[in-house]
């Protein structure tokens, strides 16, 4: 057990140095110039030599990569993760206020998606071949292919511009003080982004599910059952659930970085102040720090979805637990689900 | 350690998780070392099962009917691309024709799919993007597909060295979400064609080269390769007559179910700002560019362009599955 986190923590450390590190040479590889990017092309041609040197200074435009980034390291050591040029301000705060907004709408959307998904899957393989499993398969099959960020589009114009149910982006009502916003105007900002993300999610664990239930369907377990004279609903409930969980817990927490994705592409369409709309300001303006802060983040949540995974596979399952010497009482197995694998 | 991220796509790389033989043949060949939840099933045999009978339209077709609808997703996509690539040639092009008394029209008989805020036709502007899109994914997808093979067959057959070094590469490639990725890479190539072609290329491999590492490896391992060293064959030759023909249908039918990937992502790292130029007609531009406009109620600057970028992708996945069952010999049956 014990050994078990230290070796995912050392996983989790090269993992942080390798992206930090690859994050900081690519950004720093860029000909693009950090300053003209900034300032605009009509200013930086107004500006005095001597602004434009102090400029430079700022985004340190002269000093080596390989010193910048031992200085930043040297830095996020102690928990300085650096300034953010662009929003001037730390870069952890900066990330801490995005990736609160960003957490209520990936957090929806996650739950969402993975809930409707794996009823959908179930739907469909309970009704196989008929015209729900047809529409449901059709709907997934569409949705993979949907560019996630045509869909935002879309719904933009139908809800907002036509129906005007929703506002046309933010996160907060314009002309609004921060303290004055209720929650549930942000509620009412957060839905359709929300929304967009949960609709395509929702494709991917269906389909997943619906094959995983075919399978089980046809099982001699449930067959057995069947002539037992269980109604299918209690065989799903009683025989097929444990045996979907499994696969959908995966499918949906290995696709975080997938959501994650999504919800820049999301976050763009709808102006919304997240993480992955700093992402791009930062990636337009050469903000390496920031740039490199989100990369960060994003890639330890995807490690987190990972190991939480791996986890939940024991707790499920009591088939994927290594026989110990404790698994051999049942109910103190049970308990101790997660051990050294 | 039960390593989750292969199981994040099936057996690799198709947007659409494909139907029943998909899940079922990559559980019960061994391809991934995805664990099989039903710890108690008996393996390899049950592939002898009797093809499946006819259902919902997917499974259903013959191998004529199969073929036919590979070559005519082909010829579409072909004939999408020329057109498109004579739309936008010369100078003006008809896809960038202004015409300032015909602006902002919705779609009508004239201009099917209306016409933009500087009059230039939509269908025309649309189908020169398309082209440009599915020029710059298939070039991307290829170098994609290359990358995974050479990164796939030196992890297989390199030593444990490196198949150790390459794994963690794809671990970490997969550890960073796809877009962020993109981002980082388009950014530091400058943005432009080569920014997105190259970032699209070196982000995409890492499912399939996985796939064909694990292929490589299991046939490695086969009775007829053990008998052809024994017979004394070299390594190389072992290599060029048994391995690499059967790794070939996974690459080819990797290569094409990379397309719609490359296409998406680039049409969406484009729409961020960080692909093609603005002045190049393709999909991501239109697509941000009508972000302008939509509340001005221009809905078919977005809706048009983005539907015909689904048929595409769509095209492209049919192709590629179509492919697999015609020449991977554990799908002939379906």
């Amino acid at each position: 057990m014990l050994r078990f986190f230290g070796g995912q923590l050392v996983k989790l450390i090269v993992l942080m140095l390798a992206v930090s590190m690859v994050s900081f040479l690519l950004v720093s590889l860029s000909p693009i110039d950090p300053v003209q990017m900034n300032v605009g092309q009509v200013a930086y041609l107004n500006m005095s030599e001597a602004k434009r040197a102090q400029l430079t200074e700022y985004w340190g435009a002269n000093t080596p990569v390989w010193e910048r980034y031992l200085h930043w390291a040297s830095g996020a050591l102690r928990g300085d993760f650096g300034t953010s040029l662009r929003f001037n301000a730390p870069v952890s705060q900066v990330i801490a206020t995005r990736f609160a907004n960003s957490a209520a709408l990936m957090g929806t959307a996650w739950l969402f998606s993975g809930v409707f998904g794996l009823l959908m899957g179930i739907v469909a393989a309970v009704r196989r071949g008929g015209w729900l499993d047809r529409v449901i398969k059709a709907y997934s099959f569409l949705l993979a292919s949907t560019p996630t960020f045509w869909l935002a589009l879309l719904f933009l114009i139908i809800f907002s511009v036509w129906l005007g149910l929703f506002p046309l982006g933010f996160s907060v009502p314009v002309g609004v003080a921060p303290a004055d916003v209720t929650w549930a105007q942000s509620l009412h900002h957060l839905m359709l982004p929300a929304l967009t993300l949960s609709v395509v999610g929702v494709a991917n664990i269906a389909l997943h599910t619906r094959e995983k239930t075919i399978d089980v369907l046809e099982s001699d377990y449930v067959r057995f059952a069947r002539t037992r004279g269980e109604s299918t609903a209690a065989i799903i409930w009683r025989h097929g659930l444990r045996n979907l969980a499994l696969p959908a817990l995966t499918l949906q927490f290995a696709s975080i970085s997938e959501i994650f994705g999504g919800s820049v592409l999301v976050e763009q369409v709808f102006s919304y102040p997240g993480l992955g709309q700093a992402a791009v300001t930062a990636g337009l303006g050469g903000d390496v720090a920031l740039l490199v802060g989100i990369a960060l983040v994003s890639a330890a949540l995807v490690f987190a979805g990972n190991l939480t995974a791996n986890l939940l596979y024991h707790i499920v399952d009591p088939r994927m637990r290594p026989v110990t010497a404790t698994a051999q009482n049942k109910s103190m197995g049970r308990r101790t689900g997660v051990s050294d694998a | 350690m039960l390593n989750l991220s292969h199981i994040r796509q099936g057996d690799g790389s198709s947007v659409l998780p494909n139907s029943e033989s998909d899940v079922f043949a990559s559980g019960r060949l061994g391809k991934t070392d995805e664990p099989s939840p039903c710890l108690d099933e008996p393996s390899p045999c049950l592939m002898l099962h009797a093809p499946r009978g006819r259902e919902g339209g997917f499974g259903a077709e013959n191998r004529r009917r199969t073929l036919l609808t590979f070559i005519a997703a082909a010829i579409l996509l072909v004939a999408v691309v020329v057109l498109g690539r004579l739309l936008a040639a010369g100078e003006p092009s008809i896809a960038t024709t202004t015409d300032f008394t015909a602006k902002n029209l919705s779609p009508g008989f004239s201009h099917p799919f209306g016409t933009d805020w500087m009059g230039r036709d939509m269908l025309a502007r649309t189908l020169a993007g398309l082209s440009t899109s599915v020029l710059v994914g298939l070039l991307a997808a290829g170098a994609s597909a290359l990358l995974a093979l050479i990164f796939g067959t030196v992890a297989a057959l390199g030593g444990r060295r490196a198949d150790a070094a390459i794994t963690w590469l794809i671990d970490l490639m997969l550890g960073i979400p796809h877009i962020v990725l993109l981002i980082l890479i388009a950014f530091a190539l400058g943005k432009g064609f080569w920014g997105v072609a190259i970032g699209v290329a070196v982000t995409h491999w890492p499912n399939l080269a996985r796939v064909i590492r694990a292929e490589l490896l299991q046939c490695r391992e086969s009775v007829f390769v053990a008998q052809a060293r024994k017979l004394g064959a070299g390594r190389l030759a072992i290599v060029c007559d048994h391995l690499f023909p059967h790794v070939f249908p996974q690459f080819l039918v990797g290569l094409v179910l990379l397309f719609p990937h490359a296409i998406l992502h680039e049409a969406a790292i484009t729409f961020l700002g960080f692909g093609l130029p603005p002045e190049q007609p393709a999909i991501g531009i239109i697509l941000s560019e009508s972000m302008s406009y939509l509340s001005a109620g221009s809905w078919w600057l977005a809706l048009f362009p983005g539907i015909v970028l689904i048929v595409t992708v769509l095209l492209f996945d049919r192709a590629g599955s179509n492919l697999r069952r015609l020449i991977d010999p554990h799908r002939s049956q379906d």
